[in-house]
């Protein structure tokens, strides 16, 4: 039985990471992002790398009302569920502008919520799955420099780790992964000056998924060093913290 | 950001802009006021592929778009390293017709310097084995050119250093193999006229290559391994090499932790060096079965090794000489080179094959490489070098160098005004520069 995986916001670089990923380890990939078809050549390099079968599917994370339908649509349910939708925004544009802000939120937390809140139902009745949402360490502390992507982010992992925890209690069989990659090389980081140390290629970031689905990790870091850094900066007291600007 | 070539200098601060597909190629190339060049992996070793106005880098562009497996004919995006296709083909059977000392080349890059290979005098160069290349031109039109379509175009990209446009996607030829073993002979040769013999010898060997000893004088000047391979067959294979014949298990990789400070290679150290390396190499004179990283690619297994030479890096002297002035050449070279006291261990000499192309490196003779930390008086070794390599004929390989100037380049290789004119009649020149074509008035 060859397994399945589906990868939603594949263009974004982690997502595609993880895509070949995926299917260098033989999965069957579905790849779901908007404007699918523009996917082609993507499609053609998983098919001829790694001789699997690929499929387009159109998905717009912030279109509730086409979620049911989107996943009932997919030529099956599949086994592994990565979620890379997500959008930063510029921090400045998302304090003054309410369209930016709300959809920063929506984004990071609405869209890809619900998403998983249709796929863990029906991996519940089917009794097995698994599904990777792609946070972020912003998310574990609101920063001044981007409190509305952190904030999206956190209402993320705080939903998948409720999700976690009630399919778990339930024994579906379903399991929930939280993967905070730290600083990535991607699109949405091109042109910031980020450190090396704690700066992730997404090639990195999708292995370290691959490994976390094999495992059946919960929480994980993409690079063990954020551990310790979100420790330290998670216990700064707030009085101290307001001041600051990190 | 601040980019350098592969050897660490020169360092140039660029704007850098990685598109993803060949639409966000063209985007760039019409927001850009001025004129840009494309990059691969960055493994050319001086400023080909810098620009500080605007480097594009090309490594988005990494899809494998088809694969033939009656022709061997793979079809791949300017991104996609030599390592990329060699980790997905040879589990099928197929392996680079013609690869370069890195697997770390993308096929861009391949093609604009126009690689060769240890089968150069055998096969050719990377060119001969390209079908097509999509180009986006200076007009922003995108070109499929082959030997029968735009076929002036196509000539003049395989060795184009990308100056005749973006090279967006092409097709190319690999070769089957039964497997990823390599049947490697050594033959210990104690002087330059004995490598060269064997060289001579041995053209019906599928590749070779040699070590050379840059800093051995009187007798032993230009001692050297000369190392012969064949793809091994399954006849040749024991029963381990078998078991893995096509390599599909990965095997790991060293990183140079740090920079080596500069006088951690000096002539004293490369000297000894050279001199135990050389007996060992008498010693396992032979026949034996080696993995093809171990034999194309030794360097590759040491990640980053470039930063041996310390923060002020290094620079690549790699010329070609006609056979008929070879062994004049090159006894000229190596007493040069000896006389400095300053050449490095990973020196390589190679016999090259006819070759006819617009703006290619190779010609039939010898081609000898060889590294040089960069130090004030680095730039005169290569002057003195430049010049003897111009007496006999010799000319330079672009993809390695950082020190010609002008009027050298234009000695040594009469096709350049040719080249500068197609650039001038194209509207190439006014769109595509590097730090090298700047420097070199290409």
């Amino acid at each position: 039985m060859i397994p399945t995986v589906l990868v939603i916001g594949a263009r974004s670089d982690i997502g595609m990471a993880a895509a070949r990923a995926f299917a260098a380890k033989g999965y069957a990939v579905q790849l779901a992002a908007r404007n699918a078809a523009s996917l082609g050549d993507d499609r053609k390099d998983l098919e001829t790398r790694h001789r699997v079968s690929v499929s387009l599917h159109e998905i717009d994370a912030l279109d509730l009302d086409s979620h049911e339908a989107f996943v009932a649509d997919l030529p099956g349910l599949p086994d592994v569920v990565v979620c890379a939708v997500g959008h930063m925004g510029e921090q400045k544009r998302n304090e003054t502008s309410l369209q930016e802000m709300a959809m920063v939120l929506r984004s990071n937390f609405e869209g890809p919520a619900s998403l998983f809140t249709v796929l863990a139902n029906r991996m519940a009745a089917r009794g097995s799955g698994t599904l990777v949402g792609i946070s972020s360490v912003a998310g574990e502390r609101g920063r001044a420099a981007n409190y509305v992507y952190g904030s999206a982010k956190a209402g993320f992992t705080a939903f998948l780790s409720g999700l976690r925890n009630r399919l778990a209690r339930d024994k579906t069989g379903v399991h929930v992964v939280t993967v905070l990659p730290g600083f990535v090389y991607t699109q949405m980081t091109q042109g910031m000056d980020l450190p090396a140390k704690l700066t992730a290629q997404p090639t990195e970031v999708a292995e370290a998924i691959l490994k976390a689905v094999e495992k059946q990790r919960d929480v994980i870091y993409v690079r063990p060093v954020w551990q310790a850094v979100m420790l330290a900066i998670r216990n700064i007291p707030e009085f101290q913290f307001k001041k600051m600007s990190i | 950001m601040k980019l350098s070539g592969w050897g660490r200098y020169p360092r140039a601060e660029c704007t850098v802009s990685r598109p993803r597909d060949a639409d966000a190629v063209g985007a760039a190339m019409s927001a850009a006021q001025g004129d840009l060049i494309a990059r691969g992996n960055g493994r050319a070793y001086g400023d080909s592929a810098l620009n500080p106005d605007l480097t594009l880098d090309m490594r988005g562009l990494d899809r494998i778009l088809a694969f033939d497996p009656q022709t061997g004919q793979v079809v791949a995006e300017a991104g996609v390293l030599l390592a990329d296709l060699i980790e997905t083909f040879l589990p099928r059977g197929w392996f680079p017709a013609v690869t370069p000392g890195t697997k770390f080349v993308s096929i861009g890059g391949a093609i604009a310097a126009d690689v060769h290979g240890k089968n150069h005098h055998a096969h050719g160069s990377f060119g001969g084995f390209v079908d097509w290349i999509d180009i986006l031109g200076a007009d922003g039109e995108v070109r499929r050119t082959s030997r029968s379509e735009e076929a002036e175009l196509f000539a003049w990209t395989i060795g184009g250093m990308g100056l005749t446009g973006v090279i967006l996607r092409a097709a190319v030829r690999l070769t089957p193999v039964e497997s990823g073993w390599i049947r490697q002979t050594t033959l210990p040769a104690p002087d330059l006229v004995t490598a060269m013999a064997l060289f001579e010898a041995n053209q019906q060997a599928t590749y070779s290559v040699a070590w050379i000893d840059c800093l051995a004088t009187g007798a032993a000047m230009g001692r050297s391994l000369v190392m012969l391979g064949e793809h091994a067959t399954l006849a040749d294979l024991g029963t381990d090499e078998a078991a893995d014949r096509l390599m599909q298990k990965p095997r790991g990789k060293k990183t140079v932790p740090i920079e080596f400070p500069a006088f951690a290679l000096n002539a004293l150290s490369v000297r000894s060096f050279n001199a135990l390396y050389y007996a060992k190499g008498r010693r396992q004179a032979g026949t034996a079965l080696i993995d093809y990283d171990s034999y194309f690619y030794p360097l590759d297994a040491i990640l980053e090794w470039n930063r041996i030479y310390g923060r002020a890096g290094f620079a690549q002297f790699q010329c070609v000489i006609p056979l008929a002035a070879s062994a004049r050449g090159l006894e000229a070279l190596l007493g040069a080179i000896a006389r400095s006291g300053q050449g490095s261990f990973l020196a390589v000499l190679k016999r090259m094959g006819v070759q006819d192309s617009r703006f290619s490196f190779p010609m039939e003779g010898y081609t000898l490489a060889l590294d040089f930390p960069m130090r004030r008086d680095t730039p005169r070794l290569f002057a003195e070098l430049e010049a003897i390599a111009i007496d006999h004929g010799g000319r330079f390989y672009l993809a390695k160098d950082s020190q010609l100037t002008p009027g050298r380049q234009r000695a040594a290789d009469p096709r350049t005004a040719a080249f500068t004119a197609m650039r001038a009649e194209t509207g190439t020149s006014a769109r595509f520069q590097s730090l090298q074509s700047r420097r070199l008035g290409l």
